[in-house]
Formats: C-alpha cells, structure tokens, sequence
C-alpha cells in the first residue's frame, strides 16, 4: 500500500464521522429536552455508522462509480465511501424535495443512480438486487462489479443464504460483504450466530471467505483489493467478514444498557488510531490532520446547509412517483 | 406501437387458435427476439417449459443464456430480478405458485415495488413477475388461492389477471414493454393445459403480429341489459357460460365486464355498465373480505350508489382457506352454480 493510498483511506474516514457527527447534532437540536422520535428537522429512526468507517473506506476505495453498491438501514459510511452526491444525499436525510429521492426515502432509502448505490432497511434484504446489478454485468460482458454490504445478524437470514448460493452457483461478480459490529441492537454475536466466523460460511456456498480482525483498515483494504480483483477477472463472488465496532448506539435513542463495554468504547475508535498509526509511519502530521478534519467540516457543513435551504415536498405531490 | 382491444375488435395480423399457456409463451418469445434485455429467470421454466407451460419452448429457441432455471430461492431470484430491472434489463421472473409469495414477499412489496416511489422517480424496475393462481383441481389450502387482491392492495406494482389467449399474449407484451413491475396472475384453469380440465374458451383465436393488450382497460365479453357482472380470470369463463344459459333458458340479460386489469383498475367501465343495467354481481375467486369486490362495490358507493336498483350481490370465496375435498372446494369456490345463484338473488332484490 502506498502512502496516498492510506491517506485517501484516512481522509475518508474522517469525512463520514465528521458527517455523522454532524448528524447527532442536527439530529438532537430539536428533541430537546424530552426526546420525541418523530419531532424536528430529521424526524424517524437515525441509525449513524460512527466507529464502522474502516469497513466502507477499504472496500469502497477499490469501486468505481459504474460499479453498484448495496447498503444497510446504516448507509451513510457506505454511500460517502462510494461517492454519492453529499448535498442530495443529505437534503434527502432531511426529506427535502432537493435530495436523491425528493425526500420520499429518508435515510434508510438512499438511491443514486450515479453510482448505482442503494440500501434497504429490511435485514439482509439489500442482497438479492445486487446480484441482479452483478448479473447483468456479467451478461454486458463488462468488469462492473456488485459490493453488498450487510450486518453480521443478517448472515442468520435466509436473504443472505439464498444470494451466496445463486451468486456462486452462477459465478457472479459481487464482494458480500459483513460488517460485524457484534450487536443486532441489543443481542451479542456470541446469541445469535453458531459460527466462530461468518467467513466459514462461505465454504458452504463453494467461495473463499475471509474474517478480517481488529477493525483494521489496511487489512480490509488488501482483502477487499483481492476479492473485487477475481470479481472483475470473472472468477465469483467473495464473502468478507470485517470485526467492526458500533461506536454509539443502534439508533439514536438507544440507551444501549445492555452493553457491557461502553466504557472501552472510545479506546477502539479506529480513526485516532489510524491516525497515530499513519504519524508513526511519517506519512501523516498533526497539521495535515487538523487541515483534513477542517476540510471535511466544511464540506459537511456546506451540505448541511444545502440540505436546509432545499425546500420540503409539497403535501399535493405525495402521490407522485408511484409509477413512472 | 398498435394497440388492440382483443374483446371488441377484430383479430389482426394472422389468427391462430392457440391455448392461453402458448399465447404466453409466444408474447414472451416475440418480446426477447424484438429486445435482448429481455430474459426469463425462474423454478422449471427451461427444459419443463414452465410447470403451467407460459414459457414453453423458450429454452430451446433462445438457449440457458437467457431462459434460466433458478434454484428453489424466491427470495434470491425474485431480488436478482429487480437488480437486473434497476440496470436495464427486463426480466420475467416466475414465482411458480403465488401461493409462495409468503417466503419472497419482501423483495416483491417492499423492494420490486417501492424503489420507484422511494427513489423520487430515479430508478425505474421495469419487470414481470409472472405467477400461477387459483384452484379447482383439488390441491388445497396452500396451492390454490389467487391473492390478487393482496398483490393489488399494496402500492407500487401493476396487476393484471387475463382470462384469455388474446388477451394473456396481448397484456404480457405490455407488461415487458412497462417501464414499471408488472405482477402478471394467470389462473391454471385458464391456460387450456393438457392435464387439467379446462373450459372451452382455455383455446382461442390469437393474433400472430405483437399488439399489446392495454393495461388498465376492462373488456366487455359479452354485452347485456338487465344486471352487470364484474368479475376477471377463470371465473369470467364461468360467467359467460352463466350468461349464455340464462340468456336461453330464462331470457336474462347479462353483462359481463373482464377486468384484465387490477392495477390500475378500470372504473369507468365499471360504472358505465352499472349506469346502464342498475344491478351488480361481483365474482371473485379470491377471499371474499377486504379485496377486489370489496373495491369494485365502493367504487359504485363512492361514485354515485343511486345507480344501483338493488343491493349489490357478491360472489368469493368464503373467508376460508381452500379445502382439499372435493365438495367442500366446490362449495368454496365461485362456480357455475354459486354465480347463477347470485344472478337470482340480484335479480330478485
């Protein structure tokens, strides 16, 4: 891996907790002091990736926009990974008539065209149409590949089961990929999965599959390297485990007292110690750091001002876009 | 792009008399040689020809590229489907039973279904789901129900549910030429197979040139005076053979409207036959509550209830599951029987 390859990876990052930090802000402002899930500018489930960028960074970093991203209820780290337009994404966040679905989505229902990104909030379900995207790829003759993300509580759904076999039987070029952040909201991994790693499972489907530990950045960025290399050369799917970390809580809301480790959390952040790493290695100063950070704020901001300024739906278009 | 109202206006372009399982498969056929996005994906539909023959002979002649037999994973399927929609292509995914809707559901309803709306209109999943209904041959309570109404009462997909060969050929070109998801219901005992008892108008005359069937538009099979029968699928069979006795025997007129469409649904022809004749019978082969007569009736309601000479009369299943015996299905069932029974107490009222 070369240095700007690890910058890029390092800028990335910092620019989704920046978004998302962003995000708790906005989000909160207005729920004060009782906190009422629906009031506010960004009313519904918020469900922020903060702690999980190392995931979308090193396996995004390898994409290009032609190539289809398929996303979770937790897509912001992903879509910003992958490249989708800011300032729609987050109009759209806002439910503004300015953002990717004219505020018909939120965010949970994120579509960009652009970079033939989605995401579903139904568990695992985002899978099976991204074999479908791999699949007429594949019958383009093209190198376009399929990258579908999913939760390590949806490797338990039959989604998941039924697109590994098809995507291998079939040999289509899609990366599955899992993001282990141990917690389906409040159930551990060690309640729900009988496999040490969801890696193992691949063999069952006739594919390699890979666990990746500790969060690591570089790690995902070399696994993911190879798995959408044979994805593009026509050899099949890959399945990648990657052990994240859920830095806050299922959603915002959660007061996640089921979690035994919230006092260790802030240890595991993967950007400070990304950081540290990339300042011990002479590739990053604390100055480029700080000049990172600030270029990302003002590029959130700006989009959270673009977002704001976008009008809201009229009530008289809600049935619009039914059919096209 | 010429359009034909097969009900009404005389055939063109080469009639044959074909069963409604062929006059699928040779829409389909006419559709992948016009346009190479379109393909079929789907349990037995290459070297069986579909378990109810609408994909007969298309593995032959267009090869395992693009006629695809799938292993028994809906869910996988149906969603390789809509991702291939969303890139481009134009899929016709079979769900063999729509009985089996219930282990997909999720990629139907809220994926197939929602991404136009949810998208603001950026992403179009121009696909058939194409799926076999109904009962009648004694294969009880998860293999024989048409849930058309389950499929036409969430939002987001077309449904059509033809009745006839023209008519089957006809609205399966429209729905791979829709930019939208098509959910394409064929009842079994309308596609004219060779192992099941079928009614003679199974096999009839189908255009050989490729005119599309409108979707949305109701047909008049058979035009009457003295009451309106609304009713789609096997179950206009049924009511035309109904309308022909009663037309002989007891000198009653009716009219008989072939819905072809649930989605959208054609209320104006509706209202225009009940205009002219003042009393309504609804035949449905779906569960009675909360469906399609439910929706045909409150059409009438909401539009002008003073047109009605008499209490509407409706004709369903019974809010039961399908049973396995013999009589009981029958007793269940809209047959023959059940609807000239509800002829005499519409008539009566």
């Amino acid at each position: 891996m070369d240095d700007k390859t690890r910058l890029d990876l390092y800028r990335v990052m910092v620019l989704s907790r920046t978004y998302e930090e962003a995000l708790l802000r906005e989000y909160h402002a207005d729920k004060k002091p009782a906190f009422d899930i629906g009031a506010g500018l960004l009313p519904g489930e918020m469900h922020l990736s903060a702690g999980q960028e190392p995931v979308a960074a090193g396996v995004c970093a390898h994409l290009r926009p032609d190539d289809a991203v398929t996303a979770t209820h937790r897509p912001h780290h992903i879509a910003i990974a992958h490249g989708v337009d800011l300032d729609k994404m987050t109009a759209e966040i806002f439910g503004r008539q300015g953002g990717l679905g004219h505020g018909r989505g939120g965010h949970m229902h994120l579509f960009d065209p652009a970079t033939h990104f989605s995401c579903s909030g139904i568990v695992a379900e985002g899978l099976p149409p991204a074999l479908g995207q791999a699949f007429a790829f594949q019958q383009a003759g093209s190198d376009r590949v399929a990258a579908a993300f999913t939760g390590e509580g949806a490797a338990n759904q039959g989604a998941f089961h039924e697109s590994l076999n098809l995507a291998a039987l079939w040999g289509l070029p899609v990366v599955f990929i899992i993001e282990d952040n141990d917690w389906a909201i409040s159930v551990p991994r060690s309640a729900s999965t009988a496999v040490a790693s969801n890696a193992d499972r691949a063999a069952g489907y006739g594919m390699p599959g890979q666990r990746i530990e500790d969060n690591d950045v570089d790690a995902v960025y070399a696994a993911a390297g190879d798995a959408v290399t044979r994805a593009r050369a026509g050899d099949g799917p890959t399945l990648l485990e990657i052990h994240t970390l859920r830095l806050w809580g299922h959603f915002e809301g959660d007061p996640q007292a089921y979690r035994p480790d919230l006092a260790e959390l802030a240890g595991r952040d993967p950007i400070p110690a990304y950081q540290a790493r990339l300042q011990k290695a002479g590739i990053l100063t604390a100055e480029l750091a700080a000049t990172i950070k600030d270029e990302a704020s003002a590029r959130v901001e700006k989009a959270v001002e673009f977002a704001k300024s976008s009008p809201a739906p009229e009530p008289e278009t809600a049935r619009d876009y039914l059919f096209a | 792009m010429s359009v034909t109202d097969s009900a009404t206006a005389p055939p063109r372009g080469g009639v044959r008399r074909l069963t409604t399982a062929r006059a699928v498969a040779e829409g389909i056929a006419q559709e992948m040689e016009r346009d190479p996005r379109v393909f079929v994906l789907g349990e037995d539909i290459g070297a069986y020809g579909g378990i109810f023959g609408a994909t007969g002979g298309l593995l032959e002649k267009f090869g395992p590229g693009r006629v695809r037999d799938t292993p028994i994973s809906e869910t996988a399927f149906i969603g390789l489907g809509i991702g291939a929609a969303v890139e481009g292509m134009r899929p016709i995914v079979e769900l063999m039973f729509a009985d089996f809707f219930g282990v997909a559901m999720d990629q139907i309803y809220n994926h197939m279904a929602k991404i136009h709306y949810e998208s603001g209109g950026n992403v179009r999943v121009p696909m058939v789901l194409m799926t076999a209904t109904g009962g009648g041959y004694g294969d009880a309570e998860q293999h024989s129900q048409c849930l058309w109404g389950t499929f036409a009462h969430l939002p987001g997909m077309k449904v059509v549910v033809p009745s006839n060969p023209a008519d089957a050929k006809g609205l399966m070109i429209s729905a791979i030429r829709d930019e939208n998801p098509v959910v394409y219901m064929f009842h079994k005992g309308v596609m004219g197979l060779p192992w099941m008892a079928k009614n003679p108008r199974a096999i009839g005359p189908v255009p050989q040139s490729g005119d599309e069937v409108p979707i949305g538009r109701a047909a008049v099979a058979r035009e009457g005076t003295d009451a309106t029968v609304v009713t789609l699928s096997l179950s206009v069979h049924h009511a035309l053979d109904v309308a022909e006795q009663m037309a002989e025997a007891d000198g009653i007129s009716l009219e008989v409207i072939d819905l072809r469409s649930l989605v959208p649904l054609d209320r104006q022809t509706i209202m225009s036959s009940v205009a002219k004749t003042g009393r309504l019978l609804i035949v449905d082969e779906d569960y009675q509550s909360f469906g399609v007569s439910g929706e045909v009736a409150a059409t009438v309601a909401e539009t002008d209830p003073g047109m009605l000479r008499a209490p509407v009369v409706r004709v369903a299943v019974p809010d039961v599951p399908i049973p396995y015996a013999r009589p009981l299905e029958r007793a269940v069932l809209p047959g023959p029987d059940r609807i000239r029974d509800g002829v005499h107490r519409l008539l009566k009222a």
